[in-house]
């Protein structure tokens, strides 16, 4: 397990693995925002919480593809369904490791990005926090979505059909702990029940992942 | 015959067109589909007894 | 005598056959009597004027998108479970009838808003809630299509239908939490059922059994038809080998 994931991530790091590339794509879209919207920063400060978390899912979203395609073209997948790792695992591993290289990234980069979109000051924590309870959900989520499309040629479009709709109610709770914490107010509610969610889907959506990987590999 | 539908007349007869244009284009589509299907089963079907 | 019976695509499209044209002049009976009755035989609301005529699309719509969706998850667990093929193409079969339905209550729901309160859409927890369920019917009938091997697809749609499904009332009751979140209480409720009349209240029973008519010969229709289809398509690939 400990292997998959170090290798995981090695590849990630290296040029072409897509490292970066989402954090690259979050900086772009927090930048476009301005442009969209105006320089208002009254307006900004008001939108901003909500910007950063669909910035940070639209970035996800882009390296999803990543988690599973290119071990699917180089029959790494039908060796790590024969090792005794049962696939459950592998699949976690997967989720982790783009957990690591794709969602820890984006909250390490957040507050820097709040800052070009002048978040209050009050919302700092909530944001890092939101981010930190939701984004491993994201990864998850993710993973069952390359795992559905990873037999599909061109898939990626279709991967964010599928994806974007399970987003949802992460989404919802994880940018309301953005917005309340924003706003200066009490955010315990949605924060549990966003870590309600992300747990849920840790202990859970694995199965339905592996599962999904079997019938593709079969 | 026609009902007084007052100011609202637009919106109730707009609702109702695009219902049954909707439905019917369910059916249709289906009808269409059910059609060629069975057209080609056949089709295969004598080609392979006659 | 057992319902599983009919998980033999030969019986299945001999009893369909049989109960097809039924339904379907059923359904159109009941469409036709209940949407006229309607339209032509009903008060006018004294709140709301001519446009409650509209309740009679909207709210058999509006049902029947939710009861498909969980049609469709019944047999996806059927075909998972059970593995009859008749199942995993009856789901296959419904998703558009879905589609169609989540529509019409979206755009009836649209046209009744505008002159009720004034607007076309609100992110109301009930509207959001039929966008998003919208969007997966969107991604379940793109998954089935972009997957060529058919047992693959069906394995691999049902255990969408399965996750979507949990995720969809998931969004459901997120949605309204996020709404509180805003308005600190619904200011509009779509809940008319209850201050329905008997007047409404009759005409809107048999257009919703007209709705679920219709749907069932539609979903027959299309099952006879996906069945035919891999027939054909199985007889083709004899062919080819032989």
């Amino acid at each position: 397990m400990k292997a998959l994931l170090i290798r995981d991530l090695r590849l990630a790091m290296r040029a072409g693995g897509g490292f970066g590339l989402g954090l690259a794509f979050f900086l772009i879209v927090t930048v476009l925002v301005p442009f969209s919207v105006g320089p208002d920063s009254a307006l900004l400060s008001t939108i901003a919480a909500g910007i950063l978390w669909l910035g940070a899912l639209l970035a996800c979203l882009l390296s999803l593809d990543r988690i599973l395609a290119l071990d699917w073209e180089d029959g790494t997948l039908d060796l790590l369904a024969c090792a005794p790792l049962p696939m459950e695992g592998t699949v976690s591993i997967k989720a982790l490791a783009h957990w690591l290289t794709t969602g820890l990234p984006l909250i390490l980069a957040a507050p820097l990005f709040a800052l070009l979109l002048s978040l209050p000051s009050a919302g700092y924590i909530p944001l890092i926090l939101s981010l930190l309870l939701g984004t491993p959900a994201l990864s998850v989520i993710g993973t069952f979505g390359a795992a559905l499309t990873v037999g599909i040629k061109r898939g990626g479009l279709l991967l964010s059909l599928l994806v974007l709709p399970l987003y949802v109610p992460t989404l919802i709770f994880g940018s309301e702990v953005a917005r309340r914490g924003a706003d200066g107010l009490s955010y315990s509610t949605p924060l549990i029940m966003l870590a309600g969610i992300t747990l849920g889907t840790i202990a859970l959506l694995p199965f339905a992942s592996a599962a999904v990987l079997r019938v593709n590999i079969r | 015959m026609m009902p007084d539908l007052g100011k609202y007349a637009d919106a109730v007869l707009s609702a109702y067109a695009a219902t049954i244009v909707l439905i019917l284009l369910l059916v249709l589509v289906s009808v269409m589909q059910s059609r060629r299907a069975k057209a080609a089963l056949k089709e295969i079907e004598t080609r392979r007894n006659g | 005598m057992s319902l599983w019976e009919y998980a033999n695509p030969v019986k299945f499209m001999a009893l369909s056959g049989r109960i097809l044209p039924w339904t379907a002049a059923l359904s159109a009976i009941c469409l036709v009597v209940g949407l006229i009755w309607g339209f032509f035989f009903t008060p006018d609301d004294f709140r709301q004027g001519s446009t409650v005529k509209i309740i009679y699309l909207h709210v058999p719509s509006a049902l029947m998108a939710i009861n498909v969706w969980f049609m469709m998850l019944v047999t996806s667990l059927i075909w998972i479970i059970r593995r009859h093929h008749v199942s995993a193409l009856a789901a296959k079969a419904a998703a558009p009838i879905g589609v169609v339905m989540t529509l019409i209550a979206l755009i009836t729901g649209a046209i009744w808003g505008q002159p009720m309160w004034g607007t076309w859409w609100v992110w109301d927890p009930r509207l959001t809630s039929f966008l998003i369920l919208f969007l997966f019917y969107l991604g379940y009938i793109a998954l089935w299509s972009a997957i060529e091997d058919n047992d693959t697809a069906a394995d691999l749609t049902s255990i969408l239908c399965l996750v979507g499904s949990v995720f969809a009332v998931l969004s459901r009751y997120a949605v309204n939490f996020w709404n509180q979140g805003l308005h600190q209480g619904a200011s509009l409720s779509l809940d008319k059922e209850k201050n329905v009349a008997d007047v409404f209240y009759q005409p809107l029973l048999v257009c919703i059994a007209g709705f679920v008519l219709l749907f069932v010969a539609l979903m027959l229709l299309r099952t006879r038809t996906e069945i035919r289809a891999r027939r054909t398509k199985a007889l083709l690939a004899r062919e080819r080998m032989a």
